[in-house]
């Protein structure tokens, strides 16, 4: 399964300054580990020591935050949309 | 000005330096990146002297933002008044009460003109020609009438379901105003996005750390508003956690700098119940900020969901042996009616919350009756009327006749002095 994950600008000089890339997995978990074969390095900028999504990293399945599904166990489908955007300030 | 007193941004979480640009996030660990200062240079510029001897703005403690050159937007915001609230003291079984007054910023009544004084000075340093926000509705307020100001065009992007008063107050200005449907955390995230696509300066994404800065002068003018000291509790509304890390840290920085003493002070959080992620984390004991999907308020600008400082907010309040509370709606428009009763100022919801909240804080002991308390109304009652509208009653009316009005004072004797 196939779906677009857009990379925010900070993880653009992985991924060769392209800011929509294809990647495969069932599972949000799988798409970031197929996203770290990809582009070597990215895995370590998003997880934490402990496999987990570091704390000031959103990630989001067609608008929605995953925490509010079922974080990295949360199901994917082909041609779905996977944003990774920075914590930003309030207004 | 030539001296540079803000040497570079630095990422809260792991220390690395980067440049002065527009950029917010760490690329390594996704931190925030914070202005870092050199202080043992600003200690050498600054006293209480030269600080009393300048104009009666936020940039009278030019040394402490980040900007480079002089500011060139928001030259008049700030300096608004510190009250002594004995009233409103009494009603809460409080010795010395303390409210500062922010609902009457310059020009937008709300603190956010000291946010985008900082941001939009810095977006013109960094060459910017149109600057944007994600806003609950000050921000885009202040954005909109700041940039009109300083002639850069702007766009602010806002949940669709906003309080009339707050649109209106930006359309105003001439603004690209943009409803989004959807909560405010769902307009952060698109306007990340933007901000990655279109290179504008966003206040609130790429000049952020800029922007979250100006809101240090908001502690620095209660410090010097209290003949240069540091209140032993400031209660503080909390929507991404911001002004509340930044209080404490103005409080912090006059000490390094040693314009003040060591002392210790305490920093409390209020929000509304129906979005309470930091006030939930606090009582939880953890510093993990569950998220909330759903917020469902009538405290607007503070309903964030996801609030970016959350994790620095709580950790701070705990530091300093502060506290966190929430509150219904309905004690939100009492905190409202309570403050514009006893002192005469009428603040918008987020002022309810800070009002209501520190009653409950009091009443529960974690803060102490006889110690100083100052509490920071943060906007206008004006531009939120749609909250009150049902709860504050209506005129009386009556024909041009003396007769009606002798009636009328006769049926409600306690209208007669």
């Amino acid at each position: 399964m196939s779906v677009q994950v857009s990379i925010p600008t900070p993880l653009r000089n992985l991924t060769n300054n392209i800011d929509t890339v294809d990647a495969a997995g069932a599972t949000i978990g799988e798409v970031l580990h197929d996203l770290e074969k990809q582009f070597p390095g990215i895995g370590d900028r998003l997880l934490d020591a402990n496999g987990e999504v570091r704390r000031f990293v959103n990630i989001y399945l067609n608008g929605e935050d995953v925490r509010f599904l079922d974080n990295k166990n949360t199901a994917v489908k082909t041609n779905d949309e996977v944003s990774i955007v920075p914590a930003i300030a309030g207004g | 000005m030539a001296t540079e007193f803000f040497s570079n941004l630095k990422c809260r979480e792991c220390g690395r330096l980067y440049p002065k640009k527009a950029i917010h996030v760490c690329e390594f660990d996704f931190g925030p990146l914070e202005a870092a200062y050199d202080y043992s240079l600003i200690q050498k510029h600054i006293s209480r002297k030269i600080i009393e001897s300048r104009p009666q703005t936020m940039w009278r403690y030019r040394e402490l933002l980040p900007i480079e050159g002089d500011p060139t937007v928001g030259l008049k915001v700030g300096f608004t008044p510190l009250i002594k609230a004995d009233n409103l003291a009494k009603a809460l079984g409080a010795k010395e009460v303390y409210i500062k007054n922010d609902a009457v910023n310059f020009p937008t009544l709300s603190f956010k003109d000291r946010v985008v004084a900082v941001a939009l000075s810095r977006a013109r340093e960094l060459g910017f020609k149109i600057v944007a926000c994600a806003s609950t509705g000050n921000l885009a307020n202040s954005v909109a009438a700041n940039a009109a100001s300083a002639g850069l065009e702007s766009y602010v992007l806002i949940p669709a379901d906003l309080e009339q008063g707050k649109v209106l107050n930006s359309l105003v200005y001439g603004t690209n105003v943009i409803g989004i449907h959807g909560p405010y955390d769902q307009v952060n995230r698109l306007c990340s996005e933007i901000a990655g696509k279109y290179g504008w300066g966003f206040v609130n994404v790429n000049l952020r750390p800029y922007y979250a800065e100006g809101s240090k002068s908001m502690g620095f003018e209660i410090v010097e508003q209290l003949g240069w000291e540091v209140p032993a509790h400031t209660i503080i509304p909390m929507a991404s956690g911001s002004l509340l890390t930044k209080i404490s840290k103005s409080y912090q920085e006059f000490m390094k700098v040693g314009i003040i003493p060591e002392s210790k002070y305490s920093v409390h959080g209020a929000q509304a119940s129906g979005c309470s992620p930091i006030s939930q984390a606090f009582k939880s004991g953890t510093d993990l900020i569950k998220p909330v999907p759903k917020p469902n308020t009538i405290a607007k600008s503070l309903a964030i969901g996801t609030p970016a400082d959350g994790y620095y907010a709580v950790n701070e309040v705990r530091n300093t042996k502060g506290a966190c509370e929430d509150i219904t709606d309905q004690e939100i428009v009492d905190g409202i009616k309570l403050l514009a009763e006893t002192e005469g100022i009428f603040a918008e919801t987020a002022g309810g919350v800070t009002v209501g909240c520190a009653k409950k804080l009091i009443e529960t002991g974690k803060v102490p009756r006889d110690e100083r308390i100052v509490i920071c109304i943060t906007g206008n009652g004006l531009k939120t009327m749609d909250a009150v509208m049902n709860h504050v009653g209506a005129p009386r009316v009556i024909n041009p006749s003396l007769r009606e009005f002798d009636q009328l004072l006769a049926q409600n004797p306690s209208l007669t002095v």
